[in-house]
């Protein structure tokens, strides 16, 4: 089956999942982190209208609510509180160094085909349509974990590590029509919940060691050598 | 009878040219609060610079000279075999994109040649950092081309536009992929801004108005007119691409009206979002400049992934 014998609203599927992956890709190359957050928040309202679609497409009302929580928490709430972190950190100017970004692209396109490797078996064994979204969804998760890897700040780290939820719950929506209500209601609230708790720790890092910077969490000593 | 039709319609796009860019100018200066000048203007233009003593600098080679018709040339014959108003036209037949890039390669080299050839700064400066640019703008275009390719298993830009009249309306994610990719190629190909500022002479940053600073008279307005009719190249390959839809595929008199009617319209709109977005944004540094075409061209592999992840056929066992 290809794209041309599907319906418009499977397409859109697709064409949805294909912007979250650019998405992850665009977060991967930005330095800014008002504007991280930002496309953060793109990369949320594109999954809860993903997740409408497929609502529509598979006859799954209980996935609009899945969608209308998404886009209250991952495209509103948690953005805006990370926004307003952000700020109160007074850290809206201040640029994170990305050491190689042709690297770190090269590297997450790398990603993008292994993880399409590596979910080749399971789409073949089934009919489901909008199966092909797994590699993606998969890939959202591997470059949210580059994401946090390559960076030096702590919001970019609690950014990566959102990025890596909507990729789960993307891999949910497409292969297995979302999880049960009972899990994704806790995992939402987990999530917001972890928002808040990572700000408090914004605060606690920054106390101890003057900055959000987590190479210097690395050093044993206070002193320079 | 196919043929007078095909030079009629390289007729009509080179002479077109000018008015795409006339139509632009006017945009931009409605948006910046400037009184707009006529749209025939880039036509008095070039009449005007037609009829001036060309100047010969003294260093100045065969080349110098010889550059201005081989640019025209390679870029009249490009725009033979892009389809403008009509499908399956003979011209369109001889040549697939992949010649279209390479006309356009032939006519840079030449173009930057020139610019070395009388050896100034400023042109050894304009070459080298046109040729940055097209170095990595190429594979960028060519990467998007191949996205195409794949799907409408054809580099043929006739027989591609065939294939996606015939599958209809499909969203497809590697189109828009390919749609952003070569949107970003062409504005840094035909020197707009963010890359190149095409209003400005004399100016420390400029790329394309560098290279063609000793040009004069005649020269300089065939320079000017194939610049021209590389925007409306561009433009035409973007609009009929990927929203091929009145697009005529039979020479009878109405389709054919359809046709000019719909690009004209397709050409106006897409002027008028390039000067949007000339307007919204500013000239980058050139430095800069690698990493929006390294962008486009990350934008294309997505296109050529997404094809083979998302849209490939599946087989079922």
């Amino acid at each position: 089956m290809s794209i041309t014998d599907l319906d418009l609203y499977s397409q859109a599927i697709l064409l949805l999942a294909g912007l979250i992956a650019l998405t992850s890709f665009l977060m991967l190359g930005q330095s800014r982190l008002v504007r991280l957050v930002f496309i953060f928040a793109v990369q949320g309202c594109l999954l809860a209208g993903a997740t409408a679609m497929a609502a529509g497409v598979l006859n799954y009302p209980h996935l609009y609510i899945s969608a209308g929580l998404s886009l209250l928490l991952k495209g509103i709430v948690i953005p805006l509180l990370l926004h307003r972190l952000i700020h109160r950190m007074g850290l809206h100017r201040e640029m994170d160094t990305i050491d190689h970004p042709a690297r770190l692209m090269m590297g997450g396109t790398a990603l993008v085909v292994f993880s399409y490797y590596v979910s080749l078996p399971i789409v073949q064994h089934s009919t489901l349509v909008t199966l092909n979204a797994i590699a993606v969804s998969l890939a959202v998760v591997l470059l949210g974990m580059l994401l946090m890897i390559s960076r030096r700040q702590a919001v970019a780290h609690v950014v990566g590590f959102m990025s890596i939820e909507n990729g789960l719950f993307f891999a949910a929506v497409v292969s297995t029509y979302g999880m049960p209500m009972v899990v994704e209601l806790g995992v939402a609230f987990d999530v917001l919940v972890a928002a808040v708790v990572f700000g408090v720790f914004f605060f606690q890092i920054r106390a101890s060691i003057d900055s959000l910077n987590v190479d210097r969490l690395s050093k044993l000593t206070e002193v320079e050598r | 009878m196919d043929w007078i039709l095909a030079i009629l319609e390289t007729l009509l796009f080179i002479g077109a040219a000018p008015l795409l860019a006339g139509w632009t100018k006017r945009v931009k200066c409605r948006l910046q609060n400037r009184k707009p000048p006529s749209l025939l203007q880039p036509y008095r233009d070039l009449l005007k610079l037609y009829r001036k003593q060309p100047i010969l600098p003294h260093p100045a080679s065969w080349i110098f000279r010889a550059a201005p018709y081989v640019v025209f040339a390679a870029t009249v014959l490009t725009a033979a075999f892009v389809p403008l108003v009509a499908v399956n036209l003979p011209t369109a037949k001889i040549a697939d994109v992949i010649v279209l890039v390479g006309f356009f390669a032939l006519a840079r080299t030449f173009l930057v040649l020139a610019g070395m050839d009388i050896g100034t700064a400023f042109g050894g400066m304009g070459s080298s950092r046109e040729m940055t640019i097209a170095s990595l703008a190429e594979p960028a275009m060519l990467m998007a081309v191949f996205t195409l390719a794949m799907s409408a298993h054809t580099t043929n830009l006739s027989q591609a536009m065939n294939y996606v009249l015939d599958t209809g309306l499909v969203l497809r994610p590697s189109f828009v992929f390919a749609l952003g990719g070569l949107m970003l190629v062409a504005v840094a190909e035909t020197g707009r801004i963010p890359v190149d500022n095409p209003a400005t002479h004399l100016e420390l940053t400029m790329i394309h108005e560098a290279m063609i600073l000793e040009y004069s008279g005649r020269w300089l307005a065939l320079i000017e007119w194939a610049s021209q009719i590389k925007l409306m190249l561009y433009g035409v390959l973007i609009a009929n691409i990927f929203f091929p839809w009145g697009i005529a595929r039979d020479f009878s008199p109405e389709s054919i009206g359809i046709g000019v009617g719909m690009i004209a319209l397709k050409l106006a709109l897409l002027a008028i979002l390039l000067v949007l977005s000339e307007t919204a944004f500013a000239k980058m540094r050139i430095f800069r400049v690698q990493e929006y075409l390294s962008f486009a061209y990350l934008l294309s592999v997505l296109g050529l992934l997404s094809h083979i992840i998302l849209e490939a056929a599946r087989v079922h066992h």
